[in-house]
């Protein structure tokens, strides 16, 4: 069993899945429910070896699987997990396993479908995080838009069917011109599809500059950065909480993950060479966005902006080129999946009961919803990035790092502190404080059961990553190093 | 020339047999007893696929004088062809009865086209090549023209007939070209000719020319497509499904035999011009199909489009290729009897159910039915985990490998352009509410059939492996 833990992180919960989807029509929904939190629980348990069983001193691949899939192309089903996949596995296994919970009564209508199209996306998110072959990220990688499609698509808000096209051919159109650049390395790599070959290979500077872009262009988009970041706003304001809570925390990361498995170790020179490009397009995404934000008249929207946002100091950590700046990234990375899957889960709180996602219609919360109020006011300042939440760690690393490499690039993603409190604390006050404006906000009542586990969760993995982010840092830091190095190697002929 | 010799054409002369009893039983039984000819049709398939499984072939065996070929590439191809035609059978039944063409004409037709495919795909042989298409051709001209009453269906077919004896007279008149150059029609023997270097360009290329607009034709490629989306579109539905399955595998290796084998070593004159024929047919049929409201229209579409990407393996003129070229040409049978089987399936006694709008929500009337539909329609625009990903993967490699990275780069474009229409299909089973919510009835065998052909297009996807070993062994041994 011991040797197939990773095979069990990707399978469990897209069996769990197929048999969720078995049960049929909405008259068995309970079992469905049930069913499907078995599976996400079950999902995590498995993935949880992963962390007891994980070697911090070396940055080689662990729990590896290798097994020939299709030998007529040379692929193989090749899993393994270094210092920065294996957290990403483990927060998607967790995030699973909230959004299961997010949807027990929200959603009436084919919840088998609902419920199994997470969990066959929970196990595909993995594979793609595991994959150390090509075709095999790949097959992930594209797998993950048909539940996603179909979950904005079908439990989606009232302009959701413009927001699915535009989502899945967005990621589309990106990787496939990775795809292009897998056969090309395949080639040039002397017939082989395994990532860790290709790390290796050799490759002239065009070759590098074209598939360099043609990466950025598939990461790029899921990151998202700007300027292909328009589809991310329209999907997360359609798609139902869940919906809104994965795209949010996971499948934004798996483009960052891309950057570090794909982009900098494969094409390391036009990396460097290009390094200013994505600087710059992640610096338009901090301040930018940033103020992109601070108008945004509905809170999905707004919290949609600040992902961006904050996904663009994740980007700019990575071109920075020091340990502090991509370990500053990864940590940002594993905070923003749990900041933006509270924020959105507070959205789904009051969405459950008003109906409505406008700022407007809200106000004076705190008098009838005082716990539900001072939950919201943490993940609000974990988003602003007060000390002593996880948001403050990632954000402090990357600006520190940026100050070694040039001044200014520090000062503009400083004012990501500003623009970041202002645009999320404005919407706070307006949402919470003040005076009741809406009779209907006179009848709410404060969060149930259900949903003050999942905000207590969530708040003690914000706290707990902001003072100790020890552990974290840890785990990935000999793979960073090891990387880093790597990356600082001439890959020219 | 002793009895033995025609042991390697014993499928074709057992499906010649067979055809001749049925044609002769179908004049006898009256049309309450048609079950009769239904059952004996798919025993005859199936007495072939043995015949054909007994006598697999490791080499290559010219018989009949070098006009036939008996090689684990027919072999193989043969087999697919029954196992379609079969699935056509079982899927039209119903569909055909309910519209009064349940007639033993349908499947002396579809046999004798098959006949036609079953010499097309095992010819060594200019004459042969050219006599099993044409058996091929009238077959399905007159299936078209079956239903008589129809309009559109008498149309569909006077386009067909006029536009398929033009290709057929180019294909000729190309081949006597390049028989006046080599001075032979055995491909061996031209390939062997060509090989040894000729004075003769001129007519040469010009005989090529001809050869590759009459192969175009035939294939439906841009700019020689008109007549697909017509023909699809006017014939019954039952006639589309067979028209856009097994004709294809024919067709596949029809342009195999005489390019990959008779001008092999002119791969330098027919590439360019299937790389055009290529990226037209890519562009036309994924923005067409953007544009079409009606389902068999579409796929018409889409039928050009995925022939000019299975033309980007023809054209790399590797081993890789034909073999990519193969493997897709199959996938595409699979999901091209899927798409068409469906429209039988949700059609009624007076209902057609080939309107995109009769997809509609059918996620809510029939789930399992929507969810086979979803997978095909993933697997045609080639998202994993579905089989058309390595369909679309494997033409993309052996274009690289020839160097042409900007044509993968046109293609995969082109495919992204084609993710749109399918989607489109897709958002319509599931993000719609229907318009006619009764419940969809279909025969559990077709029913039973149409769920193995959804998943199949999954486990291939997922075990793609033993067909592209298939595929990639077949070109290898034969070529």
């Amino acid at each position: 069993m011991s040797d197939h833990i990773l095979s069990l992180v990707v399978w469990v919960p897209i069996v769990a899945g197929v048999l969720v989807l078995a049960t049929g029509s909405d008259r068995n929904a309970p079992l469905a429910r049930w069913l499907a939190l078995a599976g996400s629980l079950l999902g995590l348990i498995v993935a949880l070896p992963l962390a007891t069983g994980f070697d911090t001193s070396t940055s080689a691949m662990q729990f590896v699987e290798k097994a020939p899939w299709i030998p007529t192309f040379n692929v193989f089903y090749h899993l393994g997990v270094d210092g920065i996949s294996m957290p990403l596995v483990l927060l998607n296994s967790f995030t699973t396993v909230l959004v299961v919970i997010a949807g027990w009564q929200v959603i009436q209508d084919r919840v088998a479908q609902y419920m199994a199209a997470f969990l066959i996306m929970s196990g595909l998110i993995n594979g793609a995080f595991t994959a150390l072959d090509g075709i095999l990220f790949y097959v992930f990688f594209e797998g993950m838009l048909i539940p996603l499609y179909l979950i904005v698509g079908v439990w989606g808000g009232p302009n959701r069917v413009y927001a699915a096209f535009k989502f899945f051919l967005y990621t589309l159109a990106g990787s496939l011109l990775m795809l292009v650049s897998f056969v090309y390395l395949y080639y040039q790599s002397g017939g082989s599809f395994d990532i860790q070959t290709w790390h290796k290979t050799t490759l002239g500077m065009t070759a590098q500059t074209l598939m360099f872009l043609a990466f950025l262009l598939a990461f790029g988009v899921k990151v998202p950065m700007w300027p292909v970041h328009t589809w991310l706003p329209d999907a997360h304001v359609e798609a139902p909480t869940g919906g809104s809570v994965v795209l949010a925390a996971i499948t934004l990361k798996v483009g960052a993950y891309g950057f570090l498995r794909f982009i900098l170790p494969i094409v390391p020179d036009a990396s460097h060479e290009l390094a200013w490009l994505v600087i710059a397009l992640s610096l338009i995404a901090v301040a930018y966005i940033g103020l992109v934000a601070l108008v945004q008249a509905d809170m999905k929207k707004l919290i949609a902006y600040s992902s961006i946002a904050h996904m663009g100091f994740v980007t700019l950590g990575f071109f920075l080129f020091n340990p502090l700046g991509w370990e500053g990234g990864l940590v940002q990375m594993i905070s923003h999946g749990f900041v933006s899957a509270a924020l959105f889960l507070c959205i789904g709180v009051m969405y459950d009961r008003l109906h409505s996602r406008q700022i407007k219609d809200y106000g004076g919360l705190v008098n009838r919803m005082p716990v539900f109020a001072a939950f919201f006011m943490l993940f609000a300042m974990a988003n602003a990035g007060l000390p002593a939440t996880s948001g403050f760690v990632g954000e402090f690393m990357v600006i520190m790092a940026a100050v070694e490499v040039n001044f200014w690039y520090a000062f503009v993603a400083a004012t990501t502190l500003i623009f970041g409190a202002a645009y999320t604390l404005w919407m706070y006050k307006r949402v919470v404080f003040g005076t009741v404006t809406n009779p209907h906000v006179e009848h709410l009542s404060d969060i149930n059961a259900r949903e003050t586990l999942l905000m207590a969760v969530l708040a003690a993995c914000v706290l707990g990553m902001g003072l100790y982010p020890k552990p974290f840092t840890d785990v990935m830091h000999v793979s960073v190093v090891d990387l880093l190095a790597h990356v600082g190697q001439s890959k020219l002929p | 020339m002793s009895l033995m010799s025609f042991a390697p054409a014993l499928p074709e002369i057992f499906m010649l047999a067979m055809v001749s009893l049925i044609l002769v039983i179908t004049a006898a039984v009256d049309d309450n007893r048609r079950s009769i000819v239904y059952v004996l049709s798919l025993l005859t398939l199936a007495g072939a696929a043995f015949l054909t499984l007994l006598d697999l072939s490791a080499v290559p065996v010219l018989a009949l004088g070098g006009l036939f070929v008996d090689d684990l590439l027919g072999d193989v191809l043969k087999l697919f062809l029954y196992l379609t035609t079969a699935v056509v059978l079982v899927y039209s039944r119903d569909y055909l009865k309910l519209r009064g063409l349940y007639k033993g004409e349908f499947f002396v037709l579809a046999l004798f086209a098959l006949l036609g495919m079953m010499v097309m795909v095992s010819a060594s042989h200019f004459l042969t090549l050219y006599l099993g298409l044409e058996l091929l051709s009238l077959s399905l001209y007159a299936m078209v023209a079956l239903q008589r009453d129809s309009a559109v269906a008498t149309e569909a077919a006077m386009k067909y007939f006029v536009l398929g004896a033009l290709a057929s007279g180019m294909l000729l008149y190309g081949m006597s070209m390049v028989y006046g150059v080599t001075g032979s029609l055995a491909l061996a023997d031209i390939a062997q000719n060509l090989a040894d270097g000729t004075d003769l360009r001129i007519p040469l290329v010009f005989g090529i020319v001809f050869i590759v607009a009459g192969l175009a034709f035939k294939l439906g490629a841009v700019p020689f497509h008109m007549w697909v989306p017509d023909v699809y579109h006017g014939a019954p539905t039952a006639m589309t499904l067979f028209i856009g399955s097994a004709p294809k595998i024919a067709a596949f290796a029809f342009v195999l035999r005489i390019l990959g084998q008779g001008l092999e070593s002119q791969v330098a004159e027919w590439r360019d011009m299937l790389v055009i024929l290529a990226v037209l047919s890519m562009a036309v049929g994924n923005f067409a199909a953007i544009a079409q409201s009606n389902l068999k229209r579409m796929f018409a579409y889409s039928t050009i489009s995925h022939m000019g990407f299975m033309l980007l393996g023809i054209l790399a003129g590797t081993q890789n290729g034909y073999g990519s070229a193969m493997f897709y040409v199959l996938v595409y049978a699979l999901m091209s009897l899927g798409g068409f089987g469906m429209i039988l399936l949700l059609s009624r006694a007076g209902f057609e159910a080939d309107q995109l709008d009769d997809f509609r929500g059918l996620n809510r009337r029939s789930p399992w039915l929507a969810f086979v539909m979803l997978l095909l329609m993933f697997s045609m625009a080639g998202i994993p985990p579905t089989v058309g990903f390595y369909a679309k993967l494997s033409v993309l490699q052996s274009v690289i490998e020839i160097g042409y990275v900007w044509l993968a780069v046109a293609a995969v474009v082109f495919s992204l352009v084609g993710a749109f229409y399918y989607l489109r299909i897709v958002k319509l089973m599931y993000f719609d509410e229907p318009h006619d919510t009764t419940s969809v009835v279909s025969s559990p065998d077709a029913r039973l059939l149409m769920s193995a052909n959804g998943l199949a297009v999954l486990a291939l996807g997922i075990l793609p492996q033993p067909l592209m070993a298939v595929c990639v062994h077949a070109v290898g041994t034969s070529l």
